[in-house]
């Protein structure tokens, strides 16, 4: 689960890692209050939406406006928030529909002298926590990984006690830090660690780190987002989750245990196992054909789950076909298609269906198909069905 | 004699009289395995369908000699069970776990894959369906009867995705010595790696299919780990060429991150490595065919 930034700080404050002063606003008027109680002369107004590249990202309702801009008076604040509230953001992970911003941060400007990168996250092949950190501020993190990799620093993290002093301050001194920055360092990287355990994040990332002239280090932006698994522990984050940041077919198929992605294609998917709902895919796009979705149906494919799925699917309006592929092992094929049919009829399908069967009473399963007097192809094995899905299409 | 799973092999269920953790035992017995019973805190000294219930793993072991686990406790307490086993098998010089659980927390499975890394336990999985060789045992929540008793090792991250593979191989008359799913979760017990040197070393192995999928870097290990060391034919298959980057496929681990982890970076590993790569999902038991020509 991702959150916003100003979410992401006020956890961090709480935790002990240090962010500059801030406040949320949703209004022009509130923009301008903001900057006057921060008490200027230099103000950041940052856009809260769950996508990195704000700063460069523009609106589409005012093109030249930025999507995170530096404010030095009240009413220049407030102008620039008029523009900014309400209006679509498209920056370099929004993809060209952009995000609705609904939220600002006006937070104080800083005497900044150096511009970190730190982020922790979890190393599959280390299996441990993994504290990274760069001199190079500010730049995006792959660019860097990229082209410098020997400007990227990690330290692996013992999962049961945190980051050891001693871990940060030797990372300090690679990043080049003197004096009180190293002091501070030796707080903030323990800390930030210290919340990523707590929090069972999937990703705790501060870029940029800032140092400021006097030493003190202080978290300028906040990327954070939490293990789903791990939720059920943290009761108190259900209150930071934005649904009007997720899709809502998504958020639909969570609530039916299925596992759904929506994609940009026009054949509708459902599959048993997220392996061969991924393979699903991958099948119609080598026969030519666009996948409209990734979907799991998981191990039950009751009516309910099957009902469910297939109105997700047709609830996306670029679906002009859907192929059902089932792998039935102990979930016998007959019991599936018994499911199927009755869904089917429930849901009222009327673009072209390919159904794949195949595994224990396939037989017995195809008879029932072909009985049904549905308008229903069945295909006789994954090529088949990708072919006949596909050309269903042009029909 | 396969890989892991021998006839000395005596399974133990924890979470035995949960409604999957049961219905998978009984199928297990009906497969031939010898299951021994299970393990629920607070049930133990009952019975559930003729399995025996104790309340630890050490009680259950002490007393039936069992020497691996099949895990089907629910997510917030699976990492805990798995460590309970590694420990209660550290005195009998260590067993084999398979957890089947999906959904632990990443950070409990960090903390259990150190715990077991330290002891002589093997870990498999969590987040997949087991492990079987046809005709002997089966450790798992997979149909046993599509598997046929043969000479090609499976390796998987996926579930149906891999009885898919299997059912291909036995329609081309090519059986299984044995079939292992190492999970889709981001932390797994054993790697592709481990089962790759496992399969080369095993007399019974002729061939290898490794069946991978978008996120993380381990194919592309296995690609280099096979290019040095694995001398018997090797095919390959990866799912989510179409997967779009940033969303979680499904599989916890399933996922491209920061442009890394695509499926093409891991084909054109395994190609490079000398690997028999399928283009489709439907052509995976062709590829063992053409890698063993």
């Amino acid at each position: 689960m991702k959150i916003h930034e100003y979410q992401a700080k006020e956890l961090f404050r709480d935790a002990g890692v240090p962010t500059p002063r801030g406040i949320v606003c949703t209004s022009a008027d509130e923009v301008a209050a903001a900057y006057g109680e921060l008490g200027g002369p230099l103000a950041v107004v940052k856009s809260q939406i769950h996508a990195g590249g704000r700063g460069k990202g523009r609106f589409q309702e005012h093109p030249e406006q930025a999507g995170v801009v530096l404010v030095k008076s009240a009413e220049e604040a407030k102008e620039n928030a008029a523009r900014m509230l309400g209006s679509t953001l498209v920056t370099i992970q929004t993809g060209d529909e952009g995000k609705r911003v609904n939220t600002l941060l006006v937070e104080e400007g800083l005497d900044i002298a150096t511009e970190l990168y730190v982020a922790v996250t979890v190393d599959r092949d280390r299996r441990t926590p993994i504290l990274i950190a760069s001199s190079e501020g500010g730049m995006d993190i792959e660019h860097v990984a990229e082209h410098t990799p020997e400007k990227i620093l990690k330290v692996a993290v013992d999962g049961g006690y945190g980051l050891h002093a001693f871990q940060a301050t030797e990372l300090a001194f690679q990043l080049g830090l003197e004096g009180k920055a190293v002091r501070a360092a030796a707080k903030f990287l323990p800390a930030l660690v210290r919340f990523f355990l707590d929090s069972d994040c999937d990703m705790a990332e501060v870029n940029p780190l800032v140092v400021t002239g006097e030493g003190a280090l202080v978290a300028l932006d906040a990327k954070v987002s939490f293990d789903g698994n791990a939720l059920y522990r943290h009761k108190n984050l259900d209150a930071y989750r934005d649904l009007t940041e997720e899709d809502d077919s998504e958020i639909r198929a969570g609530k039916a245990g299925l596992s759904y992605v929506k994609l940009d294609g026009n054949i509708g998917c459902l599959v048993n196992g997220a392996g061969l709902a991924m393979s699903t895919m991958d099948l119609i796009q080598l026969h030519g054909g666009e996948p409209a979705n990734f979907l799991d149906v998981g191990g039950g494919a009751s009516v309910e789950a099957i009902t469910e799925a297939f109105e997700i699917i047709l609830a996306d309006p670029n679906v002009k076909a859907i192929l059902v592929n089932i792998f039935g092992g102990i979930m016998r094929c007959d019991y599936v298609v018994e499911a199927l049919l009755e869904a089917y009829d429930k849901v009222g399908i009327t673009v072209p269906l390919v159904v794949r069967l195949e595994g224990t009473n396939v037989e017995q399963a195809r008879t029932m198909l072909a009985d049904s007097g549905k308008d229903i192809a069945t295909a006789a094995d994954l090529t088949d069905a990708a072919q006949k899905v596909v050309a269903s299409l042009s029909a | 004699m396969s890989i892991l799973v021998d006839s000395a092999t005596k399974v133990l269920t924890q979470g035995i009289t949960g409604s999957a953790g049961l219905f998978h035992s009984q199928q297990c017995r009906e497969y031939g395995t010898p299951m021994v019973g299970g393990v629920t805190p607070g049930k133990g000294g009952t019975e559930v369908d003729g399995f025996p219930v104790w309340n630890t793993v050490e009680e259950c072991v002490e007393e039936t000699g069992a020497n691996c686990s099949l895990v089907f406790v629910p997510p917030p307490f699976a990492a805990d069970a798995i460590m309970e086993s590694a420990d209660a098998y550290e005195s009998r010089g260590g067993g084999l776990i398979v957890a089947i659980t999906e959904g632990i927390p990443v950070l409990d499975m960090v903390k259990a894959y150190d715990f077991v890394a330290k002891t002589k336990s093997r870990l498999i999985g969590p987040n997949c369906p087991g492990i079987i060789t046809p005709g002997v045992a089966k450790i798992g929540i997979m149909p046993g009867y599509i598997h046929t008793p043969g000479r090609v090792g499976l390796i998987s991250k996926s579930g149906t995705l891999t009885y898919e593979a299997v059912w291909q191989l036995s329609n081309v008359g090519l059986g299984q010595s044995t079939a292992v799913g190492i999970g889709g979760d981001p932390i797994i017990g054993t790697t592709f790696i481990d089962l790759l040197e496992l399969f080369e070393d095993d007399p019974e192995t002729d061939a290898i299919l490794m069946i991978g999928e978008i996120g993380g870097d381990a194919e592309v290990q296995a690609a280099e780990y096979i290019k040095e060391h694995v001398t018997k034919p090797v095919a390959g298959f990866i799912a989510g060429r179409t997967a779009p980057p940033g969303k979680r496929m499904g599989h916890a681990g399933a996922i491209i991150s920061g442009g890394s982890g695509t499926a093409e970076e891991k084909i054109a590993a395994l190609k490079a490595a000398g690997v028999e790569v399928a283009e489709s999902p439907a052509d995976m038991g062709a590829a063992v065919q053409r890698a063993m020509a």
